[in-house]
């Protein structure tokens, strides 16, 4: 078997700020070596730890669709030492990247049914991984109705801004994307928390309607009850969990709630899966 | 040291009962030979759980800060400093502990005591000076004072310099002539031989931080070792890396540690790292006339100013 | 199974010989107490020790271990692009490990070489590594290792199996590699296979008769996860806990690293460093959310993990090996013994 510990070599194609603070920028990486790419064929809602030497590594979910050949893609928040060190690199610097880590959304589950995607803020990104996919010709006739709900603080926060205008604007998906609040005039979509799109907008549940949900703890916390309203079972409703990790393949022990570590059970759980843990994440 | 277990549960007992405090820190019987194990009780129904012996070698000072509503704590003289220093550098309130004073002759130091056999001691009792320690090959009976821990061989503090409550009767106080006869060995040796010293010393240390996180004087939220942005010190067992830890570590200690030796008891490699601080402690002594935790109303020297602090050691 | 017997006499030449092929891993005295160390020339490992206070786990998982190099320096080639470390993996041997932490290295082994990643470091050093047991004739007061799925003569994990008969050892070679090892000593008076198996029971009897401290375990798996964690107790034992290290570093079977990135001059290594969940640091993200802040959830954390987590996850009985070196080292004297037998017996209370 490979070593595992060992990043593939990448180099930064291009860096795009994502949000208008700049907090968040996407990167774009190709492959030094075209096998790499092929080895790290990968699924919407997988993750890979992207490796700096000498500064560290973080755990980042994978933006690009596996539809989308090339190049994989990332967005990143500037939280920390590696966080900034990266939002400080250039494009044509060296790094490493490693995976794909962890599960994915349930694509086989999830065949014939009406999808409703959740995101907000930032957590948006292996979201737009799983729209793409979806949205595939190839894919498109594999799933029912799909919805998506996702917000951010304003316009200039979201993420992915011209696809999701794209999007909007087809009939093979509804889209009701929101801002929490905007002086923009020219704004032409929802105003309100997540949550209450959620409740106002998103299909009622039925055995064939899953919810995939990923988003800041507090936005979870506040949706959940407005999707068991809504009649969602605990089966139905897909959550993709972060955690502190290191090694990213169960082995450092760090990232477990209760007996599954994130990087390896998950970062993919259903509510039903995670009601039976301690709530440590 | 009997009298003692008993005031102190009465002490316990009567402060429970009339709801004084919400609390009482101790110790307990361990679960192994020569071992007790810090505890807290809230029913007087537990009082009884309490003792206090020649094996209480830890500072229960480490345990009162971050505690919702009032407590009382068991302190020999060297925790009743901590806890003095602990109000001074606004840790805790002095109206948020009832201080249980207990005038202390001394604990034993149970890794010279475990060195005397060749198995595990399976039993250890104490009459006054008498030790009387049994393996399943051999049976001791020591005099404590030969085993002594050091810094209690050195302790010109075993009374609790602030209390609620005595437990017990004040015991004569020793008077050194030479307070630090270990620090005068280490700087007597040259350069070299002292290098060596302390390269032997950390030779074992695997960053467990027993020694840390059981001394009540390191309560920073985040300790400069675990400090990320930017990063002082390595995680790892480079030498360097190890040595900035203890040397560090005893600066930030430095005219605040009263020599508790909980560090040394605690540590599981057997590393006298009291070796860093005593240092520190001898030369805040020599320089500034400081002893740490001996007065409320006074900071430590390398945590104030004032125009008349001694200065005659600054050539 | 081949038996032989070394006259002490000829023991120490024997170790001697084999240094020829092996690196050489022994207990070897310390100020107050026994550590597993390598043994430099002409250091006979002392078998006549009890316990050791680290366990031999660093002979295969060091503390402090590089894995990856790669040079910063933007005009050499290959300049970011990391490459594994050459690490000498030529032939170790352990002389004289205790049947509880050849046990714990098969436990460890679960955690290192799964069926979808192999870590070559923990891996490739535990290839390399022949493990020649010393069973206990006197058990310490310490060693539950009998109710923790382990024993003074059990052989699992080891490669040889010797038990100490005064003036000779009695060899049982389990495996090839063991074999190889005793070859390599020039040991090799063959020893009646019967009489010997018999011998060593009596010998493994004796001792497990003295085995004086158990857990139970035996309810651990019918309890859920949610009921243990929910459980009343855990302030009580968490109190005295000082969230060192200690525990977690003398333990045969914790096996948690942390990844850090060290560079001097351009040059930068990736090294794996041991970890402990006692840590505040172990869970706290770069936001500064915590799922473990408070030191009740980590102590809890540790003992469920040990005694339960792995327990459900992996049905081999506990990550515990009944060593005793967390009951011996831990400077306030939480006892895990205590605290497994709390958990087997809890039983939530009805609302």
């Amino acid at each position: 078997m490979e070593n595992p510990y060992m990043p593939y070599p990448v180099r930064i194609d291009e860096i795009e700020i994502a949000t208008e603070d700049k907090s968040l920028k996407t990167f774009k990486f190709v492959f030094l070596n075209k096998e790499d790419e092929e080895k790290f064929s990968y699924q919407a809602g997988q993750f890979a730890e992207l490796s700096i030497p000498g500064v560290g590594e973080i755990p980042i979910g994978i933006a690009s669709s596996p539809i989308e050949k090339g190049f994989v893609k990332f967005t990143v928040f500037r939280a920390g030492v590696v966080t900034s060190h990266l939002h400080n690199m250039k494009v044509g610097d060296i790094m490493g990247i490693r995976g794909p880590l962890g599960n994915w959304y349930p694509w086989d589950k999830l065949e014939n049914k009406n999808v409703v995607i959740i995101g907000g803020g930032f957590a948006f990104t292996t979201l737009r991984s799983s729209i793409i996919y979806m949205l595939d010709p190839a894919n498109r006739s594999k799933f029912k109705n799909i919805d998506v709900v996702y917000g951010a603080r304003s316009p200039g926060m979201l993420l992915y801004r011209e696809e999701l205008y794209e999007w909007e604007k087809r009939d093979d998906i509804n889209m009701h994307i929101t801002v929490d609040g905007t002086d923009d005039p020219s704004w032409k979509y929802h105003t309100g928390f997540v949550p209450q799109v959620v409740e106002k907008n998103a299909p009622k549940a039925d055995d064939d309607t899953y919810a995939i949900i990923c988003g800041p703890p507090i936005m979870i916390k506040f949706t959940m009850p407005s999707l068991v309203e809504l009649g969602y079972k605990e089966h139905q409703i897909i959550m993709s969990l972060e955690n502190k990790m290191k090694c990213g393949i169960g082995m450092c022990g760090r990232c477990n709630i209760g007996k599954e570590l994130v990087c390896k059970d998950g970062p993919v759980f259903t509510l039903e899966e995670l009601n039976l843990t301690p709530k440590e994440y | 040291m009997d009298t003692c277990i008993n005031k102190i549960r009465e002490i316990a007992l009567k402060l429970l009962e009339n709801e004084e405090v919400e609390k009482v820190v101790g110790f307990a019987n361990g679960t192994i030979p020569m071992a007790t194990s810090p505890i807290t009780i809230d029913s007087k129904q537990d009082v009884d759980k309490l003792v206090f012996n020649s094996t209480c070698g830890l500072n229960l000072a480490n345990y009162i800060r971050n505690q919702k509503g009032k407590l009382a704590i068991v302190a020999k003289g060297c925790d009743s400093r901590n806890i003095v220093n602990h109000i001074v550098e606004n840790q805790v309130k002095r109206d948020q502990v009832h201080i249980i004073g207990v005038p202390c002759q001394g604990m034993v130091d149970k890794k010279k005591i475990d060195a005397l056999f060749d198995d595990d001691i399976i039993e250890f009792t104490e009459d006054g000076d008498t030790l009387k320690v049994k393996s399943n090959t051999k049976e001791e009976t020591l005099s404590k004072k030969d085993f002594l821990r050091e810094n209690c061989s050195l302790c010109q503090h075993r009374n609790p310099v602030l209390y609620d409550d005595l437990a017990g009767d004040l015991v004569e106080e020793q008077k050194l002539d030479n307070p630090y006869p270990d620090v005068d060995r280490i700087e007597a040796m040259d350069s070299d031989t002292k290098w060596q010293h302390f390269e032997d010393l950390l030779q074992n240390c695997i960053r467990c931080y027993a020694c840390k996180n059981a001394c009540p004087l390191c309560y920073c939220p985040t300790c400069f070792v675990d400090e990320a942005g930017p990063q002082w010190v390595g995680k790892g067992q480079n030498e360097t890396d190890v040595s900035t830890f203890h040397f560090l570590r005893a600066f930030h200690c430095g005219g605040r540690c009263t020599d508790c030796g909980a560090c040394v008891e605690a540590c599981p490699m057997d590393i006298n790292v009291r070796d860093f601080t005593r240092k520190l402690n001898k030369d805040s002594f020599e320089m500034f006339g400081w002893e740490a935790g001996m007065d409320i109303t006074k900071r430590p020297p390398l945590d104030a100013y004032s125009p008349d602090d001694p200065n005659d050691f600054i050539k | 199974m081949k038996f032989i017997t070394i006259d002490k006499k000829d023991w120490a030449k024997g170790i001697e010989k084999s240094r020829e092929t092996y690196k050489l891993f022994g207990p070897v005295k310390e100020k107050n107490g026994f550590l597993i160390k390598s043994l430099d020339d002409d250091v006979q490992p002392d078998m006549n020790y009890q316990d050791s206070v680290m366990s031999p786990k660093s002979v295969v998982f060091p503390q402090s271990e590089k894995m990856l190099t790669t040079s910063l320096d933007d005009s050499q080639d290959g300049h970011h692009i990391m490459n594994r470390v050459d690490t000498d993996y030529s032939p170790k041997a352990v002389i004289g490990i205790r049947p509880y932490d050849a046990k714990a290295m098969q436990l460890v082994k679960l955690n290192f070489d799964t069926k979808d990643y192999r870590d070559p470091y923990w891996c490739d050093a535990y290839e390399a590594t022949t493990f020649v047991g010393l069973g206990i004739n006197k058990p310490g007061l310490y060693d539950f290792s009998t109710s923790a799925g382990s024993g003074p003569f059990e052989e699992e994990g080891l490669d040889v199996l010797l038990a100490d008969m005064d003036d000779k050892y009695l060899a049982k070679i389990i495996t090839d590699k063991g074999q190889a090892y005793v070859d390599s000593c020039g040991f090799g008076t063959d020893a009646d296979e019967k009489e010997s198996q018999v011998l060593l029971d009596v010998l493994k009897k004796e001792a497990e008769k003295n085995i004086a401290s158990k857990i139970n375990t035996d309810q651990l798996k019918s309890k859920t996860i949610l009921d243990l964690h929910e459980a009343p107790f855990w302030d009580d034992v968490a109190f005295s806990c000082i969230n060192c290290g200690t525990c977690t570093y003398v333990c045969p079977t914790c096996w948690c690293f942390d990844i850090q990135d060290e560079t001097k001059n351009k040059k930068t290594t990736r090294f794996k460093n041991w970890d402990t969940c006692m840590s505040s640091l172990f869970t706290l993200h770069t936001t500064g959310h915590n799922p473990r802040d408070s030191k009740t959830q980590r102590v809890r954390q540790r003992f469920m993990h040990k005694l339960k987590y792995f327990v459900d996850k992996y049905d081999q009985g506990t990550m515990c090996v009944g060593c005793g070196r967390c009951v011996k080292s831990c400077p306030v004297n939480i006892d895990i013994r205590e605290v497994c037998n709390m958990m087997n017996a809890y039983e939530k209370q009805a609302e």
